[in-house]
């Protein structure tokens, strides 16, 4: 499985570690959030809305570095938009791994 | 230029603020998680650029421009790319930015910027994705493509949000657009909105029962205030 790294956010941080530490520290506090949000949407069958967690998640998986997660994301959130939940399970493995990474930071 | 950043993500008002700190031409003044905070700063504020992201809860990219008079120059940053056509439409859009965007195309998107002259008041554009209808066709822009569908062999359009659900004899198209979009691209001697959600072409009927109607498998509300202008369009014995 694809694993996240820091080579976007090292590339366009222009070598400014204070910065890098600060994006990483405003990721994990806003990243729980969404992800709860979405995990509320998802259980309550509201789909609309979980499409548009989900088109916001897809920012922070490429902001790591998980350029097939995104893709698995893109094709979930199109499945969400038409009433289904194809995708879910991978969907939900890339933001376990995403948690997983954030934790060692 | 004095800019401003709105995107309802923290992390992506970041990375934008951090990339205008390499542009020693760009002064971030604000920056705001949703377009109603930005809209009240610009009535006492001369901006010369906005970083303005399109899907935001409410309040949409598009709305917000459609919203401001006279808006300035606007660099917009997404990670959907489909709203591209879209944006072509808007005189003040310099630049469409995917996310997540690196240095080198966020100081082409600056280039651009800085070369085109202060915009003058924009000229509305069409919104929405439903692009323009020539005789029996429609195009529709899915993931970066313009779809020629044929009208008469729609039979329902659904709104589903922010997205439009378009119904064909062979396939089923959606698409980033609202109902009124599409309504106006569709004949009225064919198609009916019956329903706040839905427009039905009235030729697909199969049947109508209280207050519903069968069009192929689906059976679609129709509403009480649009009941009479349905039953006037049947040719009743």
């Amino acid at each position: 499985m694809e694993q996240p790294n820091l080579s976007y956010i090292n590339s366009m941080s222009g070598g400014d570690k204070a910065f890098e530490q600060k994006l990483i520290g405003i990721i994990k506090a806003e990243f729980p959030e969404e992800k709860e949000v979405y995990f509320d949407n998802i259980a309550a069958k509201n789909y609309k809305l979980t499409a548009e967690n989900v088109h916001k998640l897809k920012h922070k998986i490429s902001i790591l570095g998980l350029e097939k997660s995104y893709d698995v994301a893109v094709n979930y959130e199109n499945n969400l938009i038409d009433g289904a939940t194809d995708g879910k399970t991978d969907f939900e493995s890339i933001l376990q791994i995403m948690t997983d990474f954030l934790e060692t930071l | 230029m004095n800019c401003i950043i709105i995107d309802d993500e923290a992390t992506a008002r970041a990375i934008i603020g951090q990339l205008c700190t390499n542009v020693t031409s760009l002064k971030v003044l604000e920056d705001f998680p949703n377009a109603m905070q930005a809209i009240k700063y610009l009535n006492s504020n001369a901006i010369d650029l906005i970083f303005l992201d399109i899907h935001m809860p409410d309040f949409t990219g598009f709305d917000f421009i459609d919203t401001i008079k006279n808006p300035p120059k606007i660099i917009l940053t997404t990670s959907d790319p489909n709203f591209a056509i879209q944006a072509f439409g808007y005189d003040c859009i310099v630049d469409y930015l995917v996310k997540p965007i690196t240095p080198e195309r966020f100081q082409k998107a600056i280039d651009k910027a800085e070369a085109i002259k202060p915009t003058a008041p924009v000229e509305k554009a069409s919104s929405g994705q439903v692009e323009t209808s020539s005789g029996n066709d429609l195009y529709v822009n899915i993931d970066r493509r313009l779809i020629k569908i044929d009208i008469p062999s729609i039979y329902l359009v659904e709104a589903k949000g922010d997205y439009i659900q378009v119904k064909t004899d062979d396939k089923n198209y959606t698409v980033h657009s609202t109902l009124k979009k599409i309504e106006d691209k569709l004949p009225d001697s064919l198609f009916l909105k019956i329903h706040r959600s839905y427009i039905i072409n009235v030729d697909k009927i199969i049947d109508i029962e209280d207050n519903s109607v069968l069009i192929k498998k689906d059976v679609i509300p129709v509403s009480r205030s649009n009941r009479p202008e349905l039953m006037k369009r049947l040719n009743l014995l």
